[in-house]
């Protein structure tokens, strides 16, 4: 059963650390997340979800363990090999990170511009995507300008532009009223439905009893429940 | 993909104008100092040129000398070290040239009884070995021959000339290279300062899987244009101030036949590449440094 399991996990974590100095911020995890997961983690805020995906993109370098994101071993892989790494994730950050001085389309362009994708395609895919999130109306609106919940739609669209295989949210709905966020929340939805792994931090106990679906909570850095479901 | 990294060094050429003109500005002075000498030096050592071909050391013969002795005393300067050509004029052809020369004041060698002049070899260098030591060395030797009475290579000054201008040509190589120096700082630190203005988006980029080189590019065209204005610049400086020198002061001094002239395309071509080196280790240096972390 667990073998089988094991052959579909597109992350393997093994007994992974990370600290700062003297303080742990993250203790002996070990986990799998499966191709197509609905995954959610959870617990209080500075627990280390943030420090634990950020370690899924190597935004952060382990202290120790191994990870595994479709078989790549994230301690063998080259520094000119990072990009090819992150272009298997799409990242909603928790501050959005949108560049101030480019406009929405621009802003999720780039994603397939750093990738080499031809301008044609660029235009068709960005005004598709742009056009779910809703926000093809303020495609040369510039961040700043925008609500906080568009700033999100913004972000996913970029997350999601080139159809990676995991979806990373970080507070996704945070900062946004009831009705934005299940709005946000029903395109990472969508997303999950076309086959994408959709792994999203979140302290919203709301949000994740409507969903359903895996929940792990990290508690002062380290695992509460089992790893596997 | 080359339209869109051009599009984004325009972009921010435009969005950091000042701190672009200064660095432009900075690389065209740079250019313009060191092609004012690399001017200079074109033009002295074409002049050295042209008074160097009318080098010939000219070779009296004492008056004693026999006239059966000439053949020999030929062969064996032209089987001197340097020498291309020794041309035996008599004195006859001497006088001969002398009268054709002051006819107006012929009647002042009417009254010779006999002909003053020496029996002479005019002998001329080979080209490559026309250095002055070679010169001064060579004339020593003829002088030290015991039927030789007098020697002569005008221009003595000329030799310490060529010496002079070579010092100015070893120092315009290090002012060259100084100038060289300090404008690929001032790029690096031009570029440095977008880098900084530019970190968070360029963190972002990152994070986002873009390779370094799509991020690095643009900055390197930006550099490139830098040098490619600066050196353009600097180059049109100097042909509009040599123009307007070369009009008024070239029928000054200068011997008839010689023009100066401007830098040669070659050079005008190497010193505009140069210049985009400039602009291209500035970059390097600065994305070097701020890529690391």
């Amino acid at each position: 059963m667990i073998d089988e399991k094991e052959k579909n996990a597109i992350i393997r974590l093994f007994h992974v650390y990370r600290h700062y100095g003297s303080k742990n911020a993250l203790i002996d995890i070990t986990l799998d997340v499966f191709k197509n997961e609905f995954l959610f983690i959870s617990g209080p805020s500075g627990a280390g979800k943030t420090t634990l995906l950020k370690l899924l993109y190597l935004g952060e370098p382990v202290s120790d363990g191994q990870i595994l994101i479709d078989g790549m071993n994230l301690s063998r892989i080259t520094r000119n090999r990072i990009p090819y790494l992150r272009r298997n994730f799409g990242i909603v950050f928790q501050d959005y990170k949108l560049i101030k001085t480019k406009t929405v389309y621009e802003n999720v362009a780039i994603v397939l511009e750093a990738s080499g994708v031809k301008r044609r395609m660029v235009q068709k895919k960005v005004n598709h995507v742009l056009r779910t999130v809703g926000m093809e109306q303020r495609h040369s609106a510039f961040p700043p300008s925008l609500s906080g919940g568009e700033q999100q739609r913004v972000a996913i669209a970029r997350a999601i532009v080139g159809d990676p295989k995991i979806i990373l949210a970080d507070e996704p709905t945070g900062s946004l009223d009831s009705e934005s966020a299940s709005f946000i929340f029903n395109l990472l939805k969508g997303v999950h439905t076309r086959g994408a792994t959709v792994i999203i931090a979140t302290h919203d106990k709301e949000l994740i009893r409507k969903t359903g679906g895996r929940v792990v909570y990290l508690s002062s850095g380290r695992l509460e429940t089992s790893p596997y479901v | 993909m080359i339209r869109l990294f051009y599009k984004r060094a325009i972009k921010d050429i435009r969005e950091n104008r000042f701190l672009n003109a200064v660095t432009i500005i900075t690389i065209a002075l740079s250019i313009l100092i060191v092609s004012v000498f690399a001017l200079f030096f074109i033009n002295t050592n074409d002049l050295i040129n042209h008074w160097k071909k009318g080098i010939r050391i000219m070779v009296y013969l004492k008056t004693n000398t026999s006239g059966a002795r000439i053949p020999d005393i030929k062969k064996k300067f032209e089987e001197m070290y340097g020498v291309s050509k020794a041309v035996f004029i008599s004195k006859e052809d001497a006088l001969e040239q002398l009268k054709r020369q002051i006819k107006s004041q012929i009647s002042l060698l009417e009254d010779l009884k006999e002909n003053p002049l020496p029996d002479a070899f005019e002998v001329r260098m080979i080209p490559s070995s026309q250095s002055w030591e070679k010169v001064e060395t060579l004339a020593d030797k003829f002088k030290s021959l015991p039927y030789v009475d007098d020697v002569e290579y005008g221009k003595k000054w000329l030799g310490r000339f060529a010496n002079i201008v070579n010092l100015f040509r070893l120092t315009g190589y290090g002012v060259g290279g100084l100038f060289f120096m300090a404008a690929v700082f001032i790029v690096a630190n031009t570029i440095r300062l977008v880098l900084y203005s530019r970190r968070e988006e360029i963190e972002i980029m990152r994070l986002i899987g873009a390779a370094d080189g799509f991020i690095k590019i643009p900055f390197y065209i930006q550099g490139l244009i830098q040098g490619i204005l600066g050196g353009i610049i600097g180059l049109g400086i100097l042909f509009f101030t040599f123009m307007i020198i070369a009009a008024n002061v070239e029928q000054g001094f200068l011997p008839g036949s010689f023009q100066i002239r401007f830098l040669p395309p070659a050079v005008f071509f190497s010193i505009v590449i140069s210049s985009m080196i400039v602009g291209w280790l500035g970059c390097y240096l600065s994305l070097k440094q701020f890529l690391k972390i």
